[in-house]
Formats: structure tokens, sequence, C-alpha cells
């Protein structure tokens, strides 16, 4: 199996602070990542390297084994899908409306949506548990409803490697679960890849079977999660005292002392 | 699950649409027969008979008719260029005129004027100082490269208030006998305007043009990053809308003036009946512009005659309270 993503030597820089300078990974298709750190440690600014928004300063990236370089935005937008931390709408929209501009990589300028566009949007509503407020103006929803309106939308657009910026931002619990289940189900299902930064180190134990430590003033750490999700790695990674105790059903819960 | 189909989306758009295809000439109709001579029936007719040779009516067409297009094709313009305005600067408060083109416009008009230029001569000037602020702003806020929305809008304010202290300045210092249409030419005006054929060429290319990209527009309007994430060249995007919504306010100013309100209103007027898609609102506003203009000329023209009133005055007249009243009606729409 070829990997989906793959970084080479990768050195990313943004003002004076420097983020990695020779970050290795591979992404396989059904692979879940999790990006950890702290606040400034430059998570966004990784996966926006990775998702072409900014240049790296040196090293590779490989999206199914040809450059990023390579692909115009189009054909990337048909690859790779970017989920965003802030959510904007100056202009009234509807959720419908919304979704579908998921589809616009595949149509052309003059294009109207199919009926296959109309239903890969409507199923991406049902999945996030939004199909009955289609009609909605987007800036009458709760934070959490645009945060799911803004997964359906991704879902809508069908890449192969989904880059998700704090997907539970603004989800309540029910729903930080149900998201990042539907990422985990629709990976493996599709033969997709996932990489997300996440705060919670709990989800990104139960979801996520990579992960990547950015540490700020160190090289990062990557590998299998539960080789990486340790006490000393975490305390280390946080500056902060974490500790690992048993659960129930033979899990793991890491708690902030 | 309730299965979503295009009728559920689109029908708003299409009745809207419908509407205004219906109104536009219609408004052009009422127009026509608004003014000191008024027009029957029976002058109506007249077109239709040959043997006929008097006809009163002809004259009144020569006048009327090519000021009445005028109006339209300048308000269609200004509201495309409102609506181009308004997404390139992800900005609701953005109008034709927030980027310093009308105020290099009127700059150059002014000094035309002065030199005791008229017609052709003050048209063309118009449009050569719509074309210069358009390249100072452009080249001023592409400086360094980052060209965000915010810098570009803060360079456009900055040069339109600098334009607006010479615009002072030469209006402080013009003979009296000049103020009269200097003030007609700031404030919007129609009687001068050229043939309107110059206006519906660059109308009907702009359309086009905008239209090519209105896909695109939707998703520009909402994030930037968003948008390059889902197959857009952002950069290159917005110069072309930025070069095409300057292009078209040059045509429009040059035409009439700096006329107020219609670029601003008409894509909130559109937005507010539940047209957001740009496929829809681009041709809607071009619609709903050119018959708001026709209808406030016709006002214009005759509300006072034969003292006639600057078109501009007029459109902030009935914009202002009819846009606060649409506002407060839908609340959430906007």
């Amino acid at each position: 199996m070829s990997a989906l993503l793959e970084i080479r030597h990768l050195k990313v820089q943004i003002a004076q602070q420097t983020i990695c300078t020779d970050l290795n990974i591979a992404v396989q298709p059904g692979q879940c990542w999790a990006v950890l750190g702290v606040n400034g440690a430059g998570k966004t600014t990784l996966l926006h390297t990775l998702a072409g928004l900014r240049p790296a300063q040196s090293g590779e990236i490989l999206i199914q084994q040809r450059p990023l370089t390579a692909y115009s935005r189009r054909e990337l937008a048909q690859q790779l899908g970017m989920l965003f931390q802030e959510i904007q709408d100056p202009f009234p929209s509807t959720v419908l409306e919304t979704t579908l501009m998921g589809r616009h990589p595949y149509t052309k300028s003059w294009q109207w949506e199919t009926a296959e566009d109309y239903r890969i949007a409507s199923e991406a509503l049902t999945h996030v548990g939004m199909h009955h407020l289609t009609e909605r103006q987007i800036n009458t929803l709760s934070g959490g409803e645009r945060q799911r309106l803004a997964v359906a939308t991704l879902l809508t657009q069908t890449p192969r490697l989904f880059l998700l910026d704090e997907p539970t931002n603004h989800l309540d619990l029910q729903y930080q679960h149900l998201i990042l289940k539907l990422f985990n189900q629709y990976a493996e299902a599709h033969g997709c890849a996932v990489v997300m930064i996440l705060h919670d180190i709990n989800l990104a134990a139960t979801y996520c079977d990579q992960a990547v430590l950015l540490f700020r003033d160190k090289e990062p750490e990557c590998g299998p999660s539960e080789e990486l999700l340790t006490e000393p790695h975490l305390s280390e990674l946080y500056s902060y005292q974490i500790r690992k105790i048993a659960g129930p059903d033979n899990r793991s819960i890491f708690v902030a002392l | 699950m309730r299965p979503v189909q295009h009728s559920t989306l689109y029908k708003r758009p299409i009745i809207v649409l419908i509407f205004l295809a219906c109104l536009a000439p219609a408004s052009i109709l009422l127009a026509l027969n608004m003014g000191s001579v008024p027009i029957n029936i029976a002058d109506w007719l007249q077109i239709f008979d040959a043997a006929d040779q008097s006809r009163p009516l002809d004259m009144i067409l020569q006048l009327r008719l090519p000021r009445t297009l005028s109006a339209f094709i300048t308000g269609g313009l200004l509201a495309l260029a409102g609506v181009l305005m308004q997404v390139l600067l992800r900005n609701p408060l953005a109008d034709p005129y927030i980027l310093g083109i009308s105020g290099g416009a009127a700059v150059a008009a002014l000094l035309a004027m002065l030199a005791g230029l008229s017609g052709y001569g003050l048209t063309g000037s118009a449009f050569l100082g719509a074309l210069l602020s358009m390249f100072l702003v452009f080249s001023i806020a592409h400086g360094q490269g980052a060209w965000t929305p915010t810098r570009l809008l803060l360079t456009g304010v900055v040069i339109a208030a600098g334009w607006g202290a010479i615009i002072s300045f030469i209006l402080s210092i013009s003979p009296a006998r000049n103020l009269h249409s200097m003030l007609f030419w700031l404030m919007g005006d129609l009687s001068y305007s050229p043939s309107p054929t110059a206006g519906a060429v660059i109308l009907l290319l702009a359309l086009v043009g905008s239209g090519y990209y209105a896909k695109s527009l939707n998703i520009l309007a909402r994030s930037e990053l968003t948008a390059e994430s889902l197959g857009i060249a952002v950069g290159h995007l917005r110069i072309k809308i930025y070069l095409l919504a300057s292009i078209i306010t040059a045509s429009a100013v040059t035409t009439a003036g700096s006329i107020a309100f219609v670029g601003l209103i008409t894509p909130h007027l559109l937005r507010l009946s539940g047209v957001h898609d740009h496929r829809f609102l681009i041709p809607a506003a071009v619609l709903l512009g050119g018959v708001i203009l026709v209808l406030a000329d016709a006002v214009a023209r005759t509300w006072l005659a034969p003292q006639q009133l600057p078109v501009g005055v007029i459109t902030a007249l009935i914009g202002v309270p009819l846009f606060l009243y649409l506002m407060h009606k839908s609340a959430h729409n906007l």
C-alpha cells in the first residue's frame, strides 16, 4: 500500500520560530494521526504547510507519490481537504448552499450541481445530524452547529486526505465523539487518512493510532500513539504533570494533576 | 432522510429573477411616460402608423429613451460593481466607490470642467482619472506581496480621502459659474451622459466575465482559506475581480458621476430577499440596479420640473428608508 501523504526532510518556519527542521512522516490509508502540542508550537502552521497554503522552507511533501507543488489547486482540492479553526460568514447563506460548496472542485464554471452532488451533500448533512436544518440561515446556527456544518462541507468535498484543525471545537461531548468516530469509520471504509490537531489527549488516544508531538524548542517526535502518549513524553510536551491511570474496559485515562 | 432537491434551493432566486426581468421593461416604459409632455396610448400606437409623418413621439423618445437606457445601464453597472467589491473586500459595507475610483474620476472631471472641456473631453478625462486611481491603489496595496482585503481596503479608503481633499480644494478655488455643474457631477447626474451603447457593451462583457467566476465568488465570500482549500487560486481571482470591478465602476462613474447608494444597497436588497448564490445574485443585481436608477432618474427629472435634481439625491432619499425597513423586517437574514 502506498502512502497518501509522505513528508521528507520537511523544514517549516514561521516568523523567527522553527517548527521542524527534518520531519519525516508517511501517512498510510486508513490511518488517523493526532498532532499535539502547546499553544504556539506551530500545529496550525504545519497543517497549512501540508495543505499547500504556505510554502515549506525545504523538504518535500508528496500527495499520493506526487509532489504537492505539482498539483493545481483544483486537483489538490480533489485529494486533500481541510477543516479550519475559525469560521466566518459575512454574507447570508443557507446550510444546504454552504454544504454544496464542497463540490466546487468537481464542477466547472458554468456547471450546476448534479443530483449526485445533492445526494453527497445531504448524506454528509445526515452524518453530522443536520439534515433537518438544510434551509436554515447559517448565521442563526450555534457554534457547535456551525462546526458540524463545516465538517459536512468537508465530507461533501470527498478528499482522500483530511487535515482537521481542532475538529472538536465548540462541540458538546456527544458530538466530539460522534464526529471523530465518523472520521475514523470514513477513513477505514474509503481508504482515506486523517491528520488532526487535538488538545484532548484522551480523544487522541482513543481515535488516533499515530501521533506527532510538536515541542516548542526541539524537533517533533512521531510514531504510534501507544509509544508516544506516555506520562514522561506528555508531561514534557505540555510542561505540566500528566498521569496515566487505569480506566474501565482496559483503557487508560490521562489526567492533568 | 428527507431528499434534497434543486427546486427547494433555487425556487426563491428564480422567482426573484423572473419578477425583476418583468419589472425592468415595465420601469423603462414608465420612465418614458414620465415628463413634462405626457405620452398617451394614442401616441404609442403612432409608432406603428407609418403614414403619420408628424410623430411628436419621436422627439420625446430621442430625448428620453437614451437617458432612460443610460440610467438602466449605469444602475446595472453600479450594482454589479457593488456585488464584486463586497466579495473582494469580504465586507458588507463595501460599495463601488470605496476604493477611491470615483474620487479619481471626480478630480479629473472637475479639472476638465475648469479647463472648459465638455462632452467626450469630460467623460474621457473622468475615465482616465478612474483608471489612474485604480492602478494607484492596486500598486500600493500590492507593494510587499501580501494582498489582504484589509490592506486593500485601507489603501483604497486612504486614497479616496486624498481625492476628497483635492475635490474640496478644486471646489473652493473654482469660479462660481462652474460650481453648479460640478456639484451635479459629484452628486451623480445623468443629464450629460453620452450615448448608452458603450455602457451597454461594457455591461454585457462584465456580466459574462463575472458570471464565469460566480461559483468561485460564493466561496471567496466566505473565507480565503476555505476558497484556497476548495481549489480556487485566490490570489489570481482577487486581482481579476479587482480589475473587473474597477473597470465597471469607472464606466459607471464616467457616464453619470458618483451616484450614491445603488451599488451598496442593491446586493443587500437581493440577499435579504433570499438570493445568496452569485449565479443568481449577479444577473439579479444588474436588473434591480437598473430598475432603481431608471425610476430614481424619472423622479429626478419630473419631481420639481422644470428644475432637475441630481439623481444621486433621489437614490439616497428612496434607498435609505427602503433599506432600513427591509433590514428591520428580516433581522435574521443579514
